[in-house]
């Protein structure tokens, strides 16, 4: 039985990491537009990605989720999401996607707007390009900001991928559920808790190391 | 003939003037001081030189090239802008030195970016960042600092941050270097060893735009001084009659508060 659970979790969890891997490539360059786009020039554009960060981070992830994956079906007439699992998980990652570049946005500007003025003036001044500004020495003040609450969003992340299941992609957490509802098993469910404390424990790690990293200067 | 001439720079900020009618020619190899009360458009001025402000009217010209003109306000490109940047180098009052460099390569940034431009980087790549490298090291050691070359700017106390900078400023060998207020950041005990640093480079002719608050030193340092308050120049001459002797009210006012002590 415990062979059998384990299976049945490792597909789950083969799922759940495809939506975190595919959302994360995704999400963070459109992050980091959206942030770009926030700090523009052009106020029509600043007030535009305003008005959408706002909505996306001020209703439910799940909402949006249901939205993207059964609105296209009854607007067009018909669904847009290839059947079956992989139309599942695609919807689920342009949810997600979405979802997380706006979150990612708000931290990208506040990165690219906490090193200080004075920084890109002196680069500035010794003749250096925007490109060769923002590449040498704003961008890695920038990454340092912002490892402590990407770590966080992304941690969120790993556990928001339980949300899929409300439109039926079989993650990691649809997975431990259903020997719940099949044998009326609940340590299967502790073991999926193990599954998601393992991955977790593997981020953290990866991001202690990298702000140890970028420990050496302030 | 003067190296810097500055004419008639005007600026303004929403409704606020902060330069009027700004004109000063600067030798070669000369000192200036620009002195003033806070808000007196002293930085304004500075970062006017260095385009991290474009003035509302007036030209800059420097070695006879009009480098700056409001009426022929085309514009300009980066490259453009970025060379007439490079007659100009700055220092800071907060230092601003690049955190996540040591001291030698925030010397050498600058100058190993413009090299990796140049077309023959690629087949001589070692004997040109190593040449760069003997500069930057050069220019520590003139500045005091050659143990500290491997620190990052955190490991610095202030005097030494600022010196780096100086090195910094030095390293792309700018025609005019301005400081802004370049001793006001740091305790007082630090102050003397960043001053001893700027007396040198008068010593060697360095065309220096030093704006600050040191009276004493501006008046052993500079070979010319200019008082400023509310945008205007009220004043402009030799130190020993800026400092010791002024003509106008307004300067004695701002002077008397330094004396008093
Ligand atoms: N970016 C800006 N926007 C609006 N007003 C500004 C800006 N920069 C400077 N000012 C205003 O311009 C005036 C002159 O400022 P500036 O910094 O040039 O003075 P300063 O002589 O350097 O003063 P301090 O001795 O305090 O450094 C001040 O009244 C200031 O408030
Ligand atoms: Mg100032």
């Amino acid at each position: 039985m415990l062979l059998n659970v384990t299976r049945t979790l490792m597909s789950g969890l083969a799922t759940t990491f495809q939506i975190f891997i595919f959302t994360l490539v995704f999400s963070l360059p459109l992050g980091l537009l959206l942030a770009f786009g926030t700090i523009s020039r052009c106020r029509p554009l600043r007030c535009l990605i305003q008005v959408v960060v706002w909505i996306i981070r001020g209703t439910p992830l799940m909402l949006q989720l249901i939205i993207i994956f059964y609105g296209p079906g009854l607007w067009l007439g018909h669904n847009i999401w290839s059947g079956g699992e992989a139309g599942r998980i695609t919807a689920t990652v342009v949810a997600f996607t979405i979802n997380y570049a706006c979150y990612f946005s708000v931290i990208f500007r506040g990165g690219i707007e906490g090193v200080p003025a004075g920084q890109r003036e002196a680069g500035q001044v010794l003749g250096m390009t925007k490109s060769q500004i923002f590449f040498k020495v704003t961008l890695l003040q920038m990454i340092k900001r912002i490892v402590p609450p990407m770590s966080n969003e992304i941690i969120t992340l790993v556990k928001d991928t339980a949300l899929a299941r409300t439109i039926a992609a079989q993650e990691l957490t649809f997975a431990g559920y259903s020997f719940m509802k099949s044998a009326g098993l609940t340590w299967p469910l502790f073991y999926t808790g193990i599954f998601y404390l393992v991955f977790v424990g593997i981020l953290t790690l990866l991001f202690n190391f990298i702000e140890k990293k970028l420990d050496y200067f302030r | 003939m003067a190296i810097l001439e500055v004419k008639h720079i005007g600026k303004h900020f929403e409704n606020t003037k902060v330069l009027e009618d700004v004109s000063f020619e600067l030798e070669e190899g000369s000192a200036l001081a620009i002195i003033g009360s806070s808000g007196s458009g002293k930085t304004t001025l500075l970062r006017c030189l260095n385009f991290l402000e474009t003035p509302d009217s007036g030209t800059i010209a420097v070695k006879g090239n009009t480098l700056f003109d409001a009426d022929r306000t085309k514009a300009e490109n980066e490259k453009d802008i970025r060379t007439k940047r490079l007659h100009f180098g700055m220092v800071f009052q907060s230092f601003n030195l690049f955190p996540q460099y040591t001291a030698l390569e925030n010397v050498t940034l600058a100058e190993r970016l413009l090299a990796k431009e140049r077309p023959d980087f690629k087949q001589n790549k070692k004997a040109v960042l190593e040449k760069i490298n003997a500069h930057g090291r050069e220019l520590l050691a003139q500045m005091g600092l050659s143990e500290r070359e491997g620190h990052y700017p955190h490991q610095l106390s202030g005097g030494q941050q600022q010196r780096v900078a100086i090195a910094r400023a030095l390293a792309l060998k700018p025609d005019i270097l301005c400081f802004d207020e370049p001793t006001s950041a740091l305790d007082p005990e630090l102050t003397g060893e960043v001053l001893k640093v700027i007396r040198s480079l008068a010593e060697r002719k360095t065309t220096m735009i030093i704006v600050t608050h040191e009276m004493a030193f501006a008046r052993d340092v500079a070979d010319q001084v200019i008082f400023m308050d509310g945008g205007l120049i009220v004043e402009q001459g030799a130190p020993d009659n800026v400092i010791n002797h002024p003509r106008e009210e307004r300067t004695r006012q701002f002077l008397a508060r330094y004396t008093q002590g």
